[in-house]
């Protein structure tokens, strides 16, 4: 198959493995960053010219000549950007602030006692403490402390549904799941795949699983799984919710091909915006995704609700899952640790939000209610904000709340259920072994 | 007859020792040195921060109880046969046919070679998109069943590094003598007697080179199977290195990932001396017997 340079690829990750090795051995002592600069690293997507902006404001400002500090930022590429962070926070090279999705993503750095405990400089900071809303601060965080500051745009799961076609068909966006099925076999007799699903990317197959589960035991079953308790994959609401997948599945609800389809390579939002599927679910970056793709579709068309309740179960259908920012985290190695908390200051700023605004992200500050007539598309922005300011409970997208260890191969059963390779109960009893 | 190899004759002609140092130095710096890191690593429990800790043998336990290193070898094994024999049939044949000196023959051979200049993960993105069942040119769900996912990575492989082996064929077959063929033609042997009986033959040593280099080379395919089908359908085309790959920077689970590193390296280099064992490789007998 391959050939000469392929054999390579064993020496180069041997060495990618070795090198990481290798700094450890001396990268035990030290603060990082020389003299008054600090390194920050970001998620290098579109979205990093905010924090370039942010970057530049604070170099400018007094509270930086105060704590003598400068920040440089330094734009990851977004695929690469968890593995560079775990190689970097490991080594001498380690960043003093960077971007996180909180939770088990940073449960690795806090056990290793590398991040700055920000619970009470938050409390006893009236720009931090009130600047954000709270159910947000608190994701940010692991056992009840906070580690991050939030500096990005909400990213709340929302279905997203097509206005021509379920206007076409005389639908009105579902509130219950039966109404669901019934717009799901009205979609079926008309042709029209009811769902767009990027299925080959496994983590939106993934969504399905978080709002059911939800939607049927309520929050607390994830909440317990969350927190270690693999015994919580047991709950009877993982396997109604794994069998209300199947049933799905079987009943044609994401069309035939969509193992084959991606949502990072735009399959899954072409598919959603020609009208070839009626609805999406998907996080709130589907509208940017839209805008940036089919203007016209996401301006005209495109319409958005909360995923249905299900009969019977626990959970209210104001409870929201996926991402509820991103956040900013201190290394605990930093060389000016003022300087570095006089940056995230920043992060709360008016300029800040609007910026994030402008962008058409909806900020997680509490100022931001008022500014989001700014927004590219208010109305969208305002239904986020409201979304995630009434839910009694945001859960974490699972692969970011519980440590990679255990996301990596829970990504894999679930794909493997959505293809077809494993039953609901074989699902779940793969969960419970996961550790 | 044994080989002709006395030392003198060996000494004449070629360069010294200390002229390969540069190459030993940088070899011994960036691949073995990493190499003994990693198998010291396999021994340890490591999840990227702080000191790996030392845990015995519970990595390499922990590996050869995993169902998955059975299926991957299984899937690698598959693999490699099919993909071994899909680019052998068809490289030696346009090797073959490219081998003639004719004008028409060296453009096409060119314009053949330009898939082996792509890098291998913009050509899995082309194909990846190629195969999307709503856009692309196959509209059906190919990468979520198990053997078209398989047949999608031999397909793109053998798209991909044909062309390369094409011309080592090509180059092996030009260095076959014109003699053999004229010879063969006055005794009235046809084009499909010849190439049977002299150009198949004579290109013995040029199979066995190609082969190990794709048998090997197959063991550490990875870029592929992490674009186009991430393992999947569900476990299905986990081959070793995405195993590893999986095990390191997705789960952060290095002592785990050296182990499954190092036992691909012991068994690449078990397989390749077996080849050049078994292949009579190593003796590099000249295929221009009777000359």
């Amino acid at each position: 198959m391959e050939s000469y340079s392929r054999r390579w690829f064993l020496g180069a990750g041997a060495t990618a493995l070795a090198s990481v090795g290798g700094l450890t051995a001396c990268g035990s002592g030290g603060g990082s960053g020389d003299g008054g600069t600090l390194t920050a690293f970001v998620y290098g997507d579109d979205a990093a010219k905010i924090q370039v902006k942010s970057v530049d404001r604070f170099n400018a400002s007094a509270a930086a000549k105060k704590a003598k500090g400068t920040v440089k930022l330094q734009k990851v590429p977004a695929t690469d950007y968890p593995a560079k962070l775990r190689t970097a926070m490991g080594s001498p090279n380690a960043p003093d602030v960077f971007f996180n999705w909180g939770g088990g993503s940073i449960k690795a750095y806090k056990d290793a006692g590398q991040l700055v405990d920000l619970t009470d400089v938050i409390a006893s900071d009236p720009v931090l403490k009130s600047g954000f809303l709270p159910s947000v601060l608190s994701a940010g965080g692991l056992d009840g402390k906070n580690y991050g500051v939030p500096m990005r745009g909400m990213q709340p799961v929302i279905l997203f549904y097509n206005k021509t076609v379920f206007e076409e068909h005389k639908l009105q966006p579902p509130t219950t799941w039966d109404q669901l099925l019934d717009i799901n076999a009205k979609l079926k007799k008309a042709k029209i795949t009811p769902f767009a699903l990027g299925g080959s990317d496994i983590w939106p197959e993934l969504m399905w699983l978080e709002y059911l589960v939800d939607r049927i035991g309520g929050p607390d079953v994830f909440d317990k799984i969350k927190n270690g308790d693999a015994s919580g994959w047991g709950d009877p609401a993982v396997l109604k919710a794994a069998q209300t997948v199947k049933e799905l599945i079987d009943d044609g609800a994401f069309g035939k091909g969509y193992s084959s389809v991606g949502y990072g390579n735009g399959g899954a939002p072409a598919v959603f915006a020609k009208g070839k599927a009626a609805m999406h679910l998907m996080g709130s970056w589907e509208y940017s995704t839209q805008l940036g793709k089919f203007p016209d579709f996401a301006k005209k068309n495109l319409g958005w609700c909360a995923f249905p309740k299900i009969e019977g179960g626990a959970g209210d259908i104001r409870n929201v899952v996926g991402n509820p920012t991103n956040y900013w985290s201190v290394n605990a190695r930093t060389s000016n640790k003022d300087a570095a908390i006089a940056f995230l200051r920043d992060s709360a700023s008016e300029a800040y939000t609007k910026e994030l605004i402008a962008n058409g992200d909806v900020p997680a500050t509490s100022n931001a209610a008022s500014l989001l007539d700014a927004s590219p598309n208010p109305e969208f922005a305002k239904f986020q904000y409201q979304m995630v300011q009434d839910a009694p409970a945001f859960t974490l997208s699972w692969d970011q709340a519980v440590a990679p260890n255990v996301s990596t191969p829970m990504l894999t059963e679930v794909n493997k259920l959505f293809v077809g390779k494993s039953s609901p109960a074989q699902f779940v009893s793969a969960l419970k072994g996961l550790k | 007859m044994g080989r002709p190899r006395s030392a003198a004759r060996n000494r004449a002609g070629r360069p010294n020792a200390a002229l390969a140092l540069p190459a030993i130095l940088f070899f011994a710096f960036f691949a073995v040195a990493p190499m003994v890191l990693a198998f010291y690593l396999s021994f340890t429990q490591w999840n990227g921060l702080g000191d790996p800790r030392p845990v015995g043998l519970a990595n390499w336990r922990k590996l050869l109880n995993d169902d998955r290193l059975t299926q991957s070898l299984t899937v690698t094994v598959v693999l490699t046969v099919v993909s071994w024999a899909f680019q052998t049939v068809l490289s030696l044949l346009l090797g073959v046919w490219a081998a003639g000196r004719q004008r028409n023959r060296a453009v096409l051979s060119a314009i053949f070679f330009t898939p082996f200049l792509l890098s291998s993960t913009a050509i899995s993105l082309l194909f990846y998109a190629l195969l999307d069942p709503n856009f692309g040119i196959i509209h059906a769900d190919t990468l979520g069943t198990t053997s078209g996912a398989f047949l999608a990575i031999v397909f793109v492989g053998g798209w991909q590094f044909i062309p390369f082996h094409t011309l080592i064929y090509q180059g092996g077959a030009r260095q076959i003598p014109e003699v053999l063929y004229q010879a063969a033609a006055i005794d009235g042997a046809g084009r499909l007697r010849q190439f049977f009986s002299i150009t198949l033959p004579q290109l013995r040593n040029t199979a066995t080179t190609s082969g190990v280099l794709m048998i090997v080379g197959s063991l550490t395919y990875f870029e592929t199977v992490l674009i186009l089908t991430q393992g999947g359908p569900g476990t299905d085309t986990a081959i070793l290195p995405y195993l590893m790959y999986q095990a390191g920077f997705k789960s952060y689970d290095f002592g785990y990932a050296s182990a499954v590193a190092s036992f691909l390296v012991i068994a690449a280099t078990a397989l390749s001396l077996l080849m050049v064992r078994l292949s009579g490789f190593g003796a590099m007998r000249s295929t221009r017997e009777g000359m």
